[in-house]
């Protein structure tokens, strides 16, 4: 899987670890401020308030 | 084919301990800064208008000293707010002079508590009100904003502030009891078929952390309200003992 990635990016080794971590900053801010928050919302109870 | 396998367990791996590190830890850094930004951008809107109705007033050019800095009077009663509507900033200089989180109507999490921070309990009085101000957050995750309820000491200023100035409760006590205490929330906490007798603030926040087992409820009594025109009150800026 991540040996294909690597063969699908083009250009020269540098470029190639430049797009690289491009890419994860993006999954990582995906995941940090979309797909995380929407599982703990839908998923994880937490109660606060009595009632 | 095993590689692939392997790669895509591993990639699982990771991200579920990245979401356990965003749960514990990244995620409150995210929404604890927004939070602080959000009530500070808050607040300066609220002077900011404050001083442009002033300018906007003949007479208040006219008389243009502010009153005196520890001057108090007769607290403004807001009327309800709408849900998720953003009417009033708690400050607790206890948990640094950077803690302020905008307080919003309703306590659902999708509307209010998450995305927000503190949620009012509709029905239950306003800031400054004769009865219980009746509020509640996150201890844990979402930029937990009670999180420290437990550090505050008695006697620590509580500040809500609202477009109109500022609310001084002092803290009182801490109770823990069961998620179904409604009774904490009544106009005299705790004491049923009692009409109210003093203003109260409540806060309810889930005990202990991570758990739904039990509920944390601090108690503060009111002290005194601030007109916008006298200024921040001393009980915000000067400190904690």
């Amino acid at each position: 899987m991540y040996a294909g990635l690597w063969r699908l990016l083009p250009g020269p080794w540098w470029l190639r670890v430049l797009l690289l971590v491009i890419l994860a900053a993006a999954v990582l801010y995906g995941l940090f401020f979309h797909v995380f928050p929407w599982v703990s919302a839908t998923f994880l109870p937490q109660e606060v308030t009595v009632e | 084919m095993v590689g692939i396998l392997g790669e895509i367990l591993i990639t699982l791996g990771v991200v579920t301990l990245l979401f356990v590190a965003w749960q514990l830890w990244i995620g409150d850094v995210i929404y604890g800064a927004e939070r602080a930004a959000q009530a500070e951008q808050q607040s300066e809107i609220w002077q900011e208008e404050y001083e442009e109705q002033v300018q906007a007033t003949p007479q208040a050019t006219e008389t243009p000293t502010p009153a005196p800095a520890d001057s108090t009077a007769d607290p403004v009663i807001l009327a309800q707010p709408a849900d998720a509507q953003i009417f009033g900033i708690m400050w607790i200089p206890r948990l640094g002079p950077d803690y302020h989180v905008n307080i919003a109507g309703g306590v659902t999490r999708a509307r209010t508590l998450d995305p927000i921070g503190i949620g009012h309990y509709p029905g239950t009085q306003m800031p400054g009100e004769m009865g219980n101000f009746a509020v509640a957050a996150h201890r844990t995750t979402w930029g937990k904003p009670f999180n420290r309820i437990a550090e505050i000491h008695v006697g620590d200023a509580i500040v809500v502030e609202t477009p109109d100035g500022w609310y001084t409760y002092r803290f009182r006590s801490l109770e823990y009891v069961r998620p179904s205490a409604v009774e904490v929330i009544l106009p005299v906490p705790q004491e049923v078929g009692v009409s109210a007798n003093d203003r109260y603030l409540t806060m309810t926040s889930c005990s202990p952390m991570y758990s739904l087992a039990e509920r944390i409820v601090g108690y503060s009594a009111f002290e005194s309200f601030t007109p916008r025109s006298a200024g921040a009150p001393a009980s915000l800026t000067g400190g904690v003992a």
